[in-house]
């Protein structure tokens, strides 16, 4: 508790205490039967008073303020309105006294404001310490010394030093010094990542075991940890529908009732004739339910929780409009490459003929590639393994789009697609394996093939499987690729649909078709780059590879921050668990309220109910809402 | 100009949103945004009118919540 708390409580104890002595002498009877009836209640009204005072004098005076600054219907103002007419009823006379009610009321509003206070501030705490990822200083090495500055102070291209136990300040390369980075508070990922000289790293990272030399190469502000709070912190503008209803809501619902308690209070007396306590009493038990703060306060808590527990796991989502529609999700389309594959190429298959081993068609295929940098020659040159004694090899000869030609051991050996052998008349069969298929062939003879692919993401499989489990239709594939590589990929993961040998044009333009034909609720998945125009497009656009990738964070609704396509069924099902807290909220505070309006009206509830119907739900609904942060089911 | 401040003895979230809607109809402002989860404000003015555009909103936030202050 804050010091200010800690005076609040004190207050409201102290005035608890003598409430609870002069209740007791009332029911005791001694006021009557020292004073006489009459006497004592006036004795009782002074006496009650003074709890009510201790308890509650600067809710009369903010309301006071706020009267005169001209916004009349606020929390102070009703409460007050509503306790000072419990105590006034005692000049009615047709009236049972009801000062007890009044001080009690204004006693139970402080206990639940301060509750509520203090569940406001451990819920900005936990997330102030989920938002903990602020690297405090840099160690910057400047003419040879080793100081500590504000990370903002660092220039892109300054050297700092990350000791085992301090946290990455800023983006940079590794230039020495091999350790392992905790990355959970930004990616979600338990298992620390070993790094070494060469490998970029990412501000916000803790670093484990050794001390790191560092060449920064971002500033501060366009460090991957100054993006994201400032992601997280900005997605209270992309408000959801659900919040803007409430905030309209609220403005409605506080005007109407304390009409009907205005209606209330006075028609029924005027019309029946007499009755004015009762009536009165009535009114003034709307006031005190008529302050919507429940919902105001529970609804963007759950929204916020949603979006805060949702960074832990490593998905940063830029608005709670988007938690909102991907809760809904029924369709998920994925782009192919970079998003379900890793986009590396890598040796699928060799297939020798008779008359060669796999490792002899490695071999030739390796030095005949030796001079490419060709990412399928690299795939290639990594399979084979051994150094390449490039002195074997004499007069390469590269035929764009068909491959390559070249002298090995005194022989000539062609190497390259099935055009290049058709040309040079060998003879093939004409495969339909997935993926790229290099033929190796000597003197004119074809010794095998090599096949070259696309490698599936280890958990894509499992990330499909996720979203059939969360209740998503149907799972689309668009891809560049050729019908059958796309195909084959697709049977694989268990996807349903596939759109292959799209240009990247017509990538939008399927999406529509698929928009227009399915609903309304479709995801788009792809790796940021390329992908921009139809994740934007989407409903809800989510990117893959947000690390260091400016487009995508850009053109996408929602960022995976480890390119982990199973973390989109982990958003969605906490995307889901949040709108089911909002609607509990929603539900439970209204229903209580509106409870408690139909029972005053035909005076069954008393200001007591009302009080809890106030601050209580207030209370429960911040507690619900606080659930939403929690992460542990979802994972 | 667009900046954040931080907001202290922000205690309601119903005055926030009434604050949220006063200081967006202030002459020079683009947006403003208030965040009760994280007590800050977001001000996004005219370059020459932030200043009085940030003393009218201290203004506006007082006259909800008495001891709430725009930390500048």
């Amino acid at each position: 508790m804050t010091k200010k708390q800690k005076r609040w409580r004190n207050r409201i104890l102290v005035a608890l205490v003598l409430f609870a002595s002069i209740y007791a002498l009332e029911l005791a009877g001694i006021f009557d039967a020292t004073f006489g009836h009459t006497q004592a209640i006036y004795i009782e009204f002074v006496l009650f008073l003074i709890p009510f005072l201790i308890a509650g004098y600067d809710v009369l005076i903010d309301a006071w303020k706020n009267l005169r600054a001209g916004h009349g219907l606020d929390e102070n103002f009703l409460m007050s309105i509503a306790t000072i007419g419990a105590f006034a009823l005692v000049f009615f006379p047709d009236s049972e006294p009801h000062m007890a009610e009044g001080a009690a009321v204004m006693l139970f509003y402080q206990v639940g404001e301060l509750f509520q206070s203090y569940a406001v501030g451990k819920s900005r705490k936990s997330i102030s310490d989920m938002m903990d990822i602020v690297p405090e200083f840099a160690n910057v090495e400047r003419e040879g010394q080793v100081i500590t500055v504000d990370p903002a102070e660092v220039a892109v291209g300054d050297l700092f030093i990350v000791k085992p136990g301090e946290r990455v300040p800023l983006d940079g390369i590794v230039e020495s010094g091999e350790s392992q980075l905790e990355t959970s508070a930004l990616t979600g990922e338990s298992v620390p990542r070993t790094i070494r000289p060469g490998d970029e790293i990412i501000s916000g990272c803790v670093n484990l075991s050794a001390t790191l030399k560092v060449k920064a190469i971002k500033p501060y502000e366009d460090s991957t940890v100054n993006r994201i709070l400032e992601l997280v912190e900005n997605s209270a503008e992309k408000k959801a529908r659900t919040e803007n209803f409430i905030t309209r809501f609220a403005r409605y619902y506080t005007p109407i009732v304390v009409g009907c308690a205005a209606l209330i209070a006075l028609l029924p007396p005027l019309m029946l004739g007499g009755g004015w306590a009762d009536w009165v009493l009535r009114g003034l038990t709307f006031l005190v339910v008529s302050c919507p703060c429940a919902l105001v306060i529970s609804v963007p808590l759950s929204f916020f929780g949603g979006i805060g527990g949702a960074s832990r796991i490593g998905v940063l989502v830029k608005g709670s409009n988007y938690l909102e529609v991907l809760a809904k999700t029924d369709t998920v389309v994925f782009d192919k490459t970079g998003t379900l594959t890793s986009g590396t190429f890598e040796v699928t298959n060799v297939l020798p003929n008779d008359t060669a081993t796999e490792q002899e068609v490695l071999e030739y295929a390796a030095l005949g590639e030796a001079f490419s940098n060709h990412p399928i020659a690299r795939s290639i040159q990594e399979r084979y393994g051994h150094d390449i004694d490039v002195t074997r090899v004499a007069g390469v000869e590269e035929i764009p789009g068909h491959g390559i030609k070249a002298t090995i051991d005194g022989k000539v050996t062609l190497i390259g697609n099935e055009r290049l052998m058709y040309l040079h008349n060998i003879d093939q069969e004409i495969g339909e394996g997935i993926g790229t298929k290099v033929s190796v062939a000597i003197d004119g003879k074809l010794i095998g093939s090599i096949i070259v692919g696309d490698t599936i993401k280890n958990d894509a499989r499992q990330a499909v499987e996720d979203l059939h489990a969360q209740g998503v239709h149907r799972t689309i594939m668009l891809s560049g690729d050729k019908i059958e590589v796309a195909e084959e990929v697709a049977r694989t993961l268990g996807i349903d649909e596939v759109c292959a040998e799209l240009l990247p044009q017509d990538k939008v333009t399927e999406l529509e078709n698929i928009m227009e034909r399915d609903g309304v609720h479709v995801v788009f998945v792809g790796d940021g780059i390329n992908d921009s125009p139809s994740l934007m497009r989407a409903d809800v656009g989510i990117a893959m590879g947000a690390m260091g990738s400016d487009a995508a964070i850009e053109a996408a609704d929602i960022v995976l921050m480890d390119d982990k396509p199973t973390q989109i069924a982990c958003a969605i099902a906490l995307a889901r668990r949040t709108m089911r807290i909002v609607w509990q909220n929603i539900i439970f505070a209204l229903g209580i309220k509106f409870a408690v309006l139909i029972l005053a009206a035909f005076g069954i509830a008393n200001m007591w109910m009302a009080v809890f119907a106030d601050v209580g739900v207030a209370v429960l609904a911040i507690l619900n809402a606080m659930r939403a942060m929690r992460i542990a089911k979802i994972q | 100009m667009k900046r954040s401040f931080k907001l202290e003895e922000l205690d309601c979230a119903d005055c926030a949103s009434k604050m949220e809607r006063d200081i967006n109809k202030i002459d020079g402002v683009n947006k403003a945004t208030i965040n009760f989860m994280t007590s800050k404000i977001t001000l996004d003015a005219a370059d020459e009118a932030f200043d009085a555009v940030l003393d009218e909103a201290q203004r506006i936030c007082a006259g909800y919540e008495s001891d709430c202050v725009i930390v500048r």
